[in-house]
């Protein structure tokens, strides 16, 4: 399982890189592992904001279909296009493969996620 | 794999020539008019009688169904369709009656649709039924409209949340969002059933109500239904009972009796009617009284001297279906009514009970069995107990090439590796046996030979199919030459 140092994670597997006062959100290896082969992302519209634990976003594997949540507070301002016609990005390169960017989130509710080491302990808890 | 009919079209070629005949003809004496005519011909295959109909009659010989062997897929009670049900639903009395014909022309007809109304609140206990609804599903949503009319009715619009377990068929939370509701989803316990401190925490002012099957999908009988229906009820909410399970329960337990509110029955499984590639469906409603006067209608009622005519209830959430319904699949569910009778209900119930039992007693050594406890008309085994690397997908595909149909997988979801076995009551103890002994040779070969498996499905039409493409990129019509569409 890989896990990427320097991102915030939550205990639903998605992860949030920040980059000045942009936030890339995406689901973990251990979230496209456990889902298998991912054949539909549904996407946020722009623009929209979503509160802290919010659903934003589906993705659909050969098994099921999961909701993808943000675990902060914040307003899309871009989506990932690419996974609409490429869902299997998120199988492939997860950490690159991100869902959505946002924006209008607050620092201190990032101190709510784990760090990489918290979040490979915690993996390793749910095996 | 078998060519497709426009594969062995050859262009001119036909089942009859006609003479020309020394008749008018007609489509000189008028115009019709440009917009609605065809600028190129329709792309119908062409082919003469006797390859049409071995066409068809091969493709119908690699069909798979209950009348060719035992098809254990869990959550669907697969069982048999005995032939007088359709001999039955056949007749011209009822195949040639209309459905606009009046009340005092079809009288019979409407009496089994009362008739058979009765027997489904006998089962279920439920004083007011109605049979609109084409599906299971149609059933859910119907019971959930039902449920959000009434709660507008008691002033609760703020009550949005339907709590949902994590084991429930994925129709479920489907019909609660369809119906406008909210569905909270509550864990199981080790046990495989409600875990009652979870759902607690989800219970509260807010809750419109609970749907459950039981016994649910594990197989399980939740034995904590009456603390469960109760504590919804304090809260003003009401409980649905998906009836998809009721093959356990018939004559032994009813859903009025567990505190439940509304209840949907399948008579495509539970009543023997045809199921899948056979129906239509009909998933009837069945509701408590205070929420009689919701159901869909019409419903037929009876007056004094036995005339039967149609009603409207008074609060009725309308119509769900054009007419009445799939009146054939009633005849078929009123015959095995009357085939079977209580007792017969009954028993067939016990034997689905023992049957899937009995199987869950003779894997137990080769296939890992996630929990213990007595099982009800299906059970799950959470895939092989040595797997190395064979998953239960490649199980199931063996399993075909056993020329058998393969149980439900991957389902319920909180059990990994899943097979989900319902041999339900139709199964003699010796095809049980056969279809053990395939399974237990199926776990022998995934530790001796694993190959076997991998490559599985080696004898039938196709081999393994690309689900993730298929998932992917459908192609969902026929491509003449390769041209794109």
């Amino acid at each position: 399982m890989k896990i990427v140092k320097g991102l915030y994670y939550s205990k639903d597997h998605e992860w949030i890189k920040i980059e000045g006062n942009r936030g890339y959100i995406g689901i973990t290896d251990y979230a496209q592992e456990a889902m298998g082969d991912i054949v539909f992302v549904e996407l946020p519209d722009v623009d929209e904001s979503f509160a802290a634990e919010d659903n934003f976003a589906v993705v659909e594997s050969v098994k099921a279909a999961a909701d993808i949540y943000l675990p902060i507070g914040a307003t899309i301002v871009e989506v990932n296009n690419k996974l609409e016609d490429e869902p299997e990005l998120l199988n492939k390169a997860p950490f690159d493969a991100y869902i959505a960017i946002i924006e209008d989130f607050e620092t201190d509710e990032l101190e709510t996620l784990m760090d990489a080491d918290a979040y490979e302990a915690y993996c390793n808890s749910l095996e | 794999m078998q060519k497709n009919i426009y594969e062995i079209s050859k262009e001119g070629r036909r089942g009859y020539y006609f003479d020309t005949y020394d008749l008018e003809d007609y489509s000189k004496s008028f115009e019709i008019p440009k917009k609605y005519k065809r600028e190129q011909a329709p792309r119908l295959p062409e082919l003469s009688e006797n390859y049409v109909v071995r066409h068809f009659t091969n493709l119908s010989n690699r069909n798979y169904g209950v009348d060719t062997g035992m098809y254990p897929l869990g959550s669907c009670t697969m069982k048999y369709n005995p032939k007088i049900n359709e001999v039955v639903a056949a007749m011209p009395n009822f195949s040639h009656t209309h459905p606009s014909w009046r009340e005092k022309h079809v009288q019979g007809n409407m009496r089994i649709i009362y008739e058979l109304q009765g027997m489904l609140s006998e089962l279920t206990g439920m004083p007011g039924v109605s049979l609109q609804p084409a599906a299971g599903s149609h059933g859910e949503l119907t019971g959930l409209m039902i449920m959000k009319q009434y709660l507008i009715d008691q002033g609760d619009v703020h009550k949005k949340n339907i709590i949902i377990p994590d084991s429930a068929h994925g129709t479920n939370p489907a019909s609660v969002t369809m119906a406008g509701f909210v569905a909270l989803e509550v864990k199981s316990n080790a046990e495989g059933t409600i875990d009652m401190d979870a759902l607690e925490q989800l219970i509260d002012e807010n809750t419109a109500g609970l749907m459950l099957t039981n016994p649910n999908t594990l197989g399980l009988f939740e034995k904590d239904i009456l603390e469960i229906t109760k504590r919804i009820h304090d809260v003003g909410g009401l409980v649905y009972c998906d009836g998809a399970n009721m093959n356990a329960n018939m004559g032994i337990t009813r859903p009025l009796e567990m505190g439940f509110d509304i209840v949907h029955l399948n008579l495509h499984k539970t009543l023997s009617t045809p199921h899948g590639g056979g129906g239509p469906g009909s998933g009837p409603v069945g509701v408590v009284s205070s929420l009689q006067e919701y159901l869909p209608g019409p419903i037929v009622i009876a007056s004094d001297e036995d005339f039967y005519s149609f009603k409207m209830p008074t609060k009725s959430i309308g119509h769900v279906k054009n007419y009445f319904g799939n009146f054939g699949v009633y005849l078929r569910a009123y015959v095995y009514f009357l085939t079977m009778g209580g007792e017969g209900l009954k028993l067939a119930s016990q034997l689905a009970v023992l049957n899937a039992n009995y199987m869950k007693a003779c894997l137990k050594d080769a296939y890992k069995v996630p929990y213990k406890s007595i099982c009800k008309h299906e059970f799950v085994l959470a895939g092989l107990k040595e797997p190395g690397d064979v998953s239960t997908l490649d199980v199931a595909k063996r399993l075909i090439d056993y020329k058998v149909h393969p149980p439900t997988i991957y389902f319920p979801l909180i059990v990994e590796q899943c097979l989900m076995i319902e041999p339900t009551e139709s199964e003699s103890l010796e095809t049980l046996d056969d279809y053990i002994n395939i399974l237990l040779k199926i776990a022998k070969e995934a530790k001796e030979q694993p190959e076997l498996l991998h490559n599985a499905p080696t004898t039938a039409s196709v081999r393994r199919l690309d689900e993730v493409s298929v998932a992917r990129n459908p192609v969902l019509s026929y491509r003449f030459n390769g041209e794109e569409q």
